[in-house]
């Protein structure tokens, strides 16, 4: 295997033309690992890790790019290098063709739209921070979908922002919904009455689509980072996003979504509620109950739950239909897992999940606690233990593919499959797989058409099976709407005509496979 | 409390294009930024100008202030030697920052050469390449005695010089007379033709255009520019019009005040060159940022300019210090026969235009040399509008029709450089490398990074030890 390093000094790109590039050189057949980033220190790290860093890359520098591939021979290696410098060259031309009229900063973009209210941010961490603070010292909302910000320049916007009456989501806040308009990863759905805030992407992708599935719909989302919630933030925009969503006149009920904020966050958030007259649902997965027991929050176990829960008091109904709804769900699903683990050979022991969504990837633990079996994770939760590497799995193991560790110089996977696609076959050529637990996450931002992603290798899996001379069940939520312009009765159909068991939710769908190892015991 | 629930949601998105084509589909008005790292990736660097922005901002409004109210005459005619500050006998003026003898490029050597021997101080190419390296005949820029030459920029002390002076603000500044094309000094030519040229300068051209100017008293430069880039041209690389104005106003004072013979030729000489107004363009716009100079905090540059092997600046509030770094050599479009090869890195003081918001900042004005630029009015509009991003103002003279007479980009601001990772757009000649050869084709550069980095440093110790 020959390991080849191109180094183009001071050629920038943003992060989109590079996404590209990557995705273009991954999907070169005789590209067996890839990689396109900036010279930055990090990236030259997570290089060394996965063996791309050569010598030549040693030595780049923040401002020059960095490309890095493995493949079978010399020859392979000229021929992908040609490949690279065209794709290289087609970037630029777009570049110069569409780019000149465009201002080249905010205080010129403010020029052209003096009225605009919000700024979204997604250039790299170390400038997003002063980017943000330009916009909010020129009155204008923050988005900051940009990940490697320091916490204190975090805690600087928020508190800049509060003090101005302004907005400061993120930073490494992946979605919104404001004034009805989805931003970034987010989904088409209803407007409605329903508010929601949330520390976590996924999530609030995950209960705005089932709100709006279920025929009702949102007022606002406001999505505040994941870390907004945690100590040293103190959920600064958290708190302010529950007050304007209390004030605001077309907000009925106020959903909250977030993996467990700390104990003074929560205290903070409980105060902040028991004043407000809305009814309010929580969804804090995996926390623990205790601080929340006398607040006048309405706790969900599950986003489902969650959405459930909010859809009711939106239609001033009670909670009580929540439950009795989700448990002749359950039965329904036993049912199914009956079906299924009757299916399956002695070998056939364990789940394999493998997320795109990181809430998902936490809330499927959340049913996997405690369990007899021994259960791993990459971003391992509760009884959960770490995984020791992390591109093999062991026993039942449950995995955040949009961690760090699985996106060095590629896309998301909610919009490039490749890296996950490679572990469902490894999960499929296991004796020991019972089941194959997915997400599909539909909207604007991820893959436009993901079913050309997912079915060939869907097809492949069978192909395995099928010389195995086994049966192996696969699971998939897909979160989405109609009005996504992928539109998720398609998705789901074409998943479910291919012998995928497609669910209406993350926790149904985890709700099964845990009935299926159960029964499988 | 936060109005955007009430408000139409209008975004500026930076970063991420997909982001906006997402909401360009959703009909969401919005405005893309490009944009790119800045020069300098430290981030800790800026925030000394970040606590400093009230006094860096109000300097340099005083700075660009001054500029656009300088108010250029051509008052008159001298010998560099007599009015020249700091002139002396065995001083050469130079373009650009300072050179010694061993690292100047070819073209300037040829010039230091045709100089020696004009002057009468050596005969022979041997004498004058002994005499330059002996350090008895001293060097010095242009710019360091309010002077600017284009190309190889040299003066010598018997140079007839034409005189500038900003009536706003009393400073003067000085620049010779254009030569013309082919083997002139400026390229490094200094041959017995460019010497007997630079002689009938002395002896016809220069009396003959001094008591022409003496008559008509003064001359309003700035007024001249403001036409001129009205009729296409730009001041640096087309000065077509400007010389044709020129003409007009010298023309019947040329011909009253000398013996016809003298008066043809003089006015042959005129009408046969396009670029014999460049040097006056270049005064124009050393006068008017020389008046400029040392505003305490003020991040506005006053000088680019070129000696063929490095590429300098000065900034308002540093004084004299010469930030540098090698000087790049221009994309161009070559006359035949001639390539890339063949061309000498940039040089001449005449990026003081475009430090002065003409030139390359009003390529938009100038539709006829948009070859020069990438073959399209477009580009060439492009570069303008991208200048915008790193000036200070726009300019109240020097308008530009084909963009509803806005104001040229007019005080570069270093910090602006910097942080939006823009660097100044320039147009220019391509001189050979070799000595004496001449002109071999036009075409643009970006000025390179380094001096911009180190003045920006320079500039922020400053503010951090004030």
């Amino acid at each position: 295997m020959i390991v080849t390093g191109i180094l183009k000094r001071g050629e920038y790109f943003d992060s989109v033309s590079l996404m590209l590039i990557a995705k273009k050189i991954s999907e070169l057949e005789i590209v067996l690992d890839s990689a396109a980033v900036m010279g930055t220190p990090e990236n030259k790290s997570m290089l060394q890790t996965s063996g791309l860093l050569t010598d030549e890359l040693q030595n780049a520098g923040d401002m020059d790019l960095m490309i890095a591939y493995k493949c079978n021979s010399q020859n392979d290696s000229d021929l992908i290098t040609q490949k690279i410098n065209e794709f290289l060259k087609k970037s630029g031309d777009t570049n110069t063709s569409s780019g000149s009229q465009n201002p080249s900063s905010l205080e010129s973009a403010i020029k052209i739209l003096p009225d605009a209210n919000l700024a979204m941010i997604s250039v790299a961490g170390k400038y997003a921070g002063d980017e943000a603070m330009k916009a909010l010292q020129n009155g204008l909302n923050v988005m900051l979908f940009s990940d490697n910000v320091s916490i204190e320049k975090e805690i600087e916007l928020k508190i800049f922002a509060k003090e101005k009456g302004l907005f400061v989501m993120g930073p490494d806040c992946g979605t919104a919904i404001i004034n009805g308009v989805p931003l970034a990863f987010a989904n088409v759905v209803n407007r409605g009455n329903i508010g929601i805030v949330a520390a976590s992407g996924t999530g609030l992708q995950e209960v705005s689509c089932l709100i709006s599935n279920s025929g009702c719909g949102i007022s606002q989302a406001i999505g505040t980072g994941g870390r907004d919630v945690k100590k040293e933030v103190g959920g600064i925009m958290f708190l302010e996003g529950i007050k304007a969503l209390a004030e605001d006149k077309n907000t009925e009920v106020i959903l909250l979504v977030s993996k467990p904020p700390a104990d003074e966050v929560i205290t903070k958030i409980v105060e902040l509620i028991n004043e407000i007259e809305k009814p309010v649902v929580g969804v804090f997965l995996n926390a623990s109950v205790e601080l929340l027991k006398d607040s006048k929050i309405n706790t969900a176990k599950t986003l489902e739950e969650g959405a459930l829960l909010a859809i009711a008091y939106s239609q001033k109904k009670n909670s009580k239909e929540v439950s009795k709804r989700i448990n002749v769900r359950e039965i329904e699903l036993d049912k199914i897992a009956e079906n299924e683990s009757a299916k399956l050979n002695t070998e056939q022991k364990y789940l394999r999940a493998l997320f795109s969504g990181g809430t998902f990837c936490d809330e499927t633990q959340m049913f996997f606690q405690k369990m007899p079996e021994e259960v791993f994770s990459n971003t391992p939760v509760g009884t959960v233990k770490k995984l020791k590497d992390v591109w093999k799995s062991e026993k039942h193991t449950i995995i955040d593919l949009g961690d760090d560790e699985f996106t060095v110089g590629k896309p998301h996977p909610m919009i490039d499959y490749s890296t996950r696609n490679k572990r469902i076959l490894a999960e499929a050529n296991d004796l020991e797989t019972a089941i194959i637990l997915l997400d599909i996450v539909l909207g604007y931002g991820s893959n436009m058409d993901p079913l050309a992603e997912i079915l060939p290798v869907l097809k492949e899996v069978k192909k395995i099976t099928s010389r195995q001379k086994r049966y192996l069940p696969i699971v998939c939520s897909v979160t989405g709407t109609e009005k996504d312009p992928q539109n998720r009765t398609t998705v789901a159909a074409a998943l479910e005509a291919d012998g995928v068991l497609v669910l209406e939710s993350n926790a149904a769908a985890s709700n099964l496979a845990k009935f299926l190892i159960e029964k499988k015991r | 409390m936060n109005k955007l629930f009430e408000s139409e949601l209008k975004v500026i998105n930076i970063g991420l294009k997909s982001f906006k084509e997402t909401l360009d589909e959703q009909k969401v008005q919005s405005v893309q930024v490009d944009w790119k790292p800045p020069l300098i990736s430290d981030p800790s660097m800026f925030d000394v100008i970040r606590k400093n922005s009230d006094k860096i901002e109000t300097a340099n409004k005083e700075a660009v202030k001054r500029i656009l109210n300088s108010k250029p005459f051509l008052t008159g005619m001298g010998k560099a030697i007599d009015v020249i500050p700091g002139m002396k006998k065995n001083l050469l003026l130079h373009a650009g920052p300072p050179v010694a003898w061993d690292k100047m490029c070819g073209p300037m050597r040829g010039a230091v050469i045709g100089a020696l021997i004009y002057e009468g101080f050596v005969k022979t190419f041997e004498e004058a390449e002994k005499a330059a390296a002996s350090g008895e005949i001293e060097f010095s820029p242009c710019h360091e005695h309010a002077t600017v030459g284009p190309m190889a920029g040299i003066v010598s002390p018997s140079m007839p010089v034409f005189i500038l002076e900003n009536e706003e603000f009393g400073n003067k500044a000085f620049c010779t007379m254009n030569e013309g094309l082919g083997k002139v000094l400026r390229y490094g030519a200094y041959d017995e033709s460019v010497i007997e040229r630079l002689r009938w300068m002395e002896n016809i051209l220069y009396p003959s255009l001094k008591k022409a100017i003496e008559k008509i008293g003064k001359i309003d430069l700035k007024n001249t520019i403001a036409q001129a880039l009205h009729m296409g041209d730009e001041v640096h690389n087309r000065n077509r019009a400007a010389t044709s104005l020129l003409y007009r106003t010298l023309a019947p004072e040329i011909v009253n005040q000398n013996e016809k013979e003298n008066a043809i030729s003089v006015l042959n000489f005129i009408n046969s060159n396009d670029h014999f107004f460049l040097n006056l363009s270049m005064g124009v716009s050393k006068v008017s940022l020389d008046a400029a100079r040392n505003i305490e905090n003020s991040s506005i540059v006053v000088v680019m300019a070129r000696n063929g092997t490095e590429f300098g600046i000065q900034l308002s509030c540093t004084g004299d210090e010469w930030f540098t770094g090698v000087s790049p050599v221009p994309e161009a479009l070559y006359f035949t026969g001639y390539t890339k090869d063949d061309a000498n890195p940039d040089i001449g003081d005449s990026s003081i235009t475009e430090t002065n918001g003409l030139g390359g900042f009003a390529i938009a004005a100038s539709p006829a040399i948009v070859q020069f630029v990438g073959g399209s009015t477009n580009d060439a509009v492009n570069y303008t509008l991208k200048m915008y991003e790193i000036t200070v103002a726009e300019n109240n003279i020097y308008k530009i029709p084909y963009l509803n007479f806005r104001g040229t980009p007019t005080g570069i601001d270093v910090i602006k450089v910097i942080e939006k990772n823009i660097l100044p757009f320039i147009d220019t000649g391509v001189a050979h490398k070799k000595a004496g050869i001449g002109q071999i084709g036009a075409g643009v550069l970006e000025a390179p990074v380094d001096p911009f980095i180190k003045a920006f440093i320079g500039f922020a110790n400053q503010l951090k030890n004030s």
